[in-house]
């Protein structure tokens, strides 16, 4: 059983206008490089042109932010829930 | 029920709700909280007492302001300079269409005043600032954030992180709301949440992406319950996780917030003891007035890529045409992707940095600018013209075939 991505508003004209997708992988690493292998555009938005993940979008692994628990090295397992987590200003 | 630690700022309201008495006409208003024993006379009290601040009376400030006034709060600063526009009316609810060409403190404050007129309105009607917005948040137990743009959120984080007053946050986009509440003693603030704000354009307002006007009803309303419960001193606050709503699929779900030791503005050893430049924390400068605007279009001509280029202005040139072209003639420090490539090979690119895209005469790099801004790029112009334009008027020793 796969693990559930969330994507964002923002980011789903990117990911085939889906709000969330089903990605195989053992770490979070793993997953978000198959979720950006499948939806390209997506890569950009998450990574840094060197390959690091962007410091204004936050990945949740279920409830946990990924920085606290070993960032794309936490393991996953079938059933979890990654979400993309950017940050948003809005509010007038 | 968790306990709540109450803010400093705080402590002393439980004090200053002893002298706030009701009238009988307040008491008939507020009955239906009276008679909530967690509420009672000594919470309507300190509801009178409390001095909250609304940053913008827009959007979310609209909900904040009607409900908090409605529920009795005694004091209501508002932050806000703009003045009422018809595209407000369909999510702002405090103004109406007789408002609209008013300021809209002023509008905000007539609707306030109708619904209670108990609720004393201190109008603050400025750009909030890091030279004002300490002034203007001492004295106030509780701000409520709804601004629009990443420096003044950074703004309001760092000045509620100063004076230690709690930052009752919110934001929407589209059909997406975020709130928390941040900066309480030993809580997250907003820094540790997202120690650094997107590249400026990258992450649409809701001016530029448009937002459902119901939406910044709901976390508007959220913010609202939350300044109330903090009041109060009643509840579990939202402390520690962030609320994400999605409106189309109509959920609510929860995430850990968590403190970072590491915070630069609340942790353990912070470097930022005062108020800093937000617009060029948040890249900002120069974006507001830039030096030579860009082009509002999807073209550039050859003239303008030449005077880019020698202000030494970033721009990167991506060349769509085919090898055999390329090796005819070139553009200096040009990447080479043909158009048929660039479906597969576009991440090659930064969606980011200002790119200008020719081919020959302009027809393929037209197409390769649409798709490239149908990819998110926001920063991509077409030669125009194309490399025999840039012949012409700006290199004759660039051979045209």
């Amino acid at each position: 059983m796969p693990v559930t991505v969330h994507i964002p508003t923002p980011l789903r004209p990117f990911a085939g206008k889906q709000d969330q997708v089903s990605v195989e992988g053992a770490s979070v690493g793993e997953v978000l490089a198959r979720l950006t292998a499948g939806h390209p555009a997506l890569r950009p938005h998450l990574y840094t042109p060197e390959g690091r993940l962007r410091s204004f979008v936050n990945i949740y692994l279920n409830d946990e932010d990924i920085r606290y628990i070993g960032r794309e090295a936490a393991p996953v397992k079938p059933g979890d829930t990654l979400s993309i987590v950017p940050a948003v200003a809005g509010g007038r | 029920m968790a306990t709540l630690t109450t803010p400093p700022v705080m402590e002393n309201l439980a004090e200053r709700a002893k002298a706030a008495t009701l009238s009988h006409d307040e008491i008939q208003r507020y009955s239906r909280h009276l008679i909530i024993p967690e509420v009672g006379i000594e919470g309507q009290r300190k509801l009178k007492a409390a001095r909250v601040l609304c940053i913008g009376a827009g959007g979310l400030g609209s909900p904040v302001a009607l409900y908090l006034a409605a529920a009795g709060v005694g004091t209501l600063g508002i932050v806000e300079f703009d003045q009422v526009d018809f595209s407000n009316l369909q999510r702002q609810v405090i103004h109406g269409t007789g408002d609209v060409g008013k300021s809209k403190l002023q509008s905000a404050a007539e609707t306030i005043h109708s619904i209670n007129p108990n609720v004393r309105v201190e109008g603050h009607p400025v750009h909030l600032s890091s030279e004002n917005a300490l002034e203007i948040f001492r004295g106030y137990d509780v701000v409520v954030d709804g601004t629009d743009n990443f420096p003044t959120r950074y703004l309001v984080n760092d000045a509620c992180v100063l004076t230690g007053i709690p930052n009752v946050y919110a934001s929407i986009f589209r059909f997406e709301g975020q709130a928390s509440v941040l900066a309480l003693p030993d809580g997250p603030c907003y820094r540790c949440w997202y120690p650094e704000p997107p590249p400026p354009g990258l992450v649409p307002s809701c001016a530029e992406g448009g937002v459902l006007g119901v939406l910044p009803g709901i976390m508007g309303l959220v913010q609202s319950l939350e300044a109330v419960k903090l009041i109060l001193g009643i509840g579990e606050p939202l402390k520690n996780r962030v609320l994400l709503f999605d409106a189309l699929g109509m959920r609510f779900r929860e995430l850990k917030l968590r403190k970072n030791p590491e915070c630069p503005v609340c942790g353990d050893h912070p470097s930022i003891r005062q108020l800093i430049d937000y617009q060029e924390f948040c890249g900002m400068r120069g974006v507001e007035a830039p030096a030579e605007p860009e082009p509002a279009g999807e073209e550039i001509t050859p003239a303008e890529l030449k005077q880019w280029r020698d202000r030494g202005r970033d721009v990167f040139v991506l060349d769509v045409r085919e090898p055999h072209e390329y090796q005819i003639c070139a553009l200096p420090d040009a990447k080479l992707i043909p158009l048929g490539e660039l479906p597969q090979r576009w991440q090659e690119l930064d969606p980011h940095r200002p790119t200008v895209v020719h081919c020959r005469s302009g027809a393929r790099s037209a197409k390769a600018v649409r798709f490239l801004r149908q990819q998110g790029f926001d920063k991509v112009w077409n030669l125009r013209g194309g490399i025999l334009a840039w012949a012409d008027d700006v290199d004759p020793n660039v051979p045209k075939y």
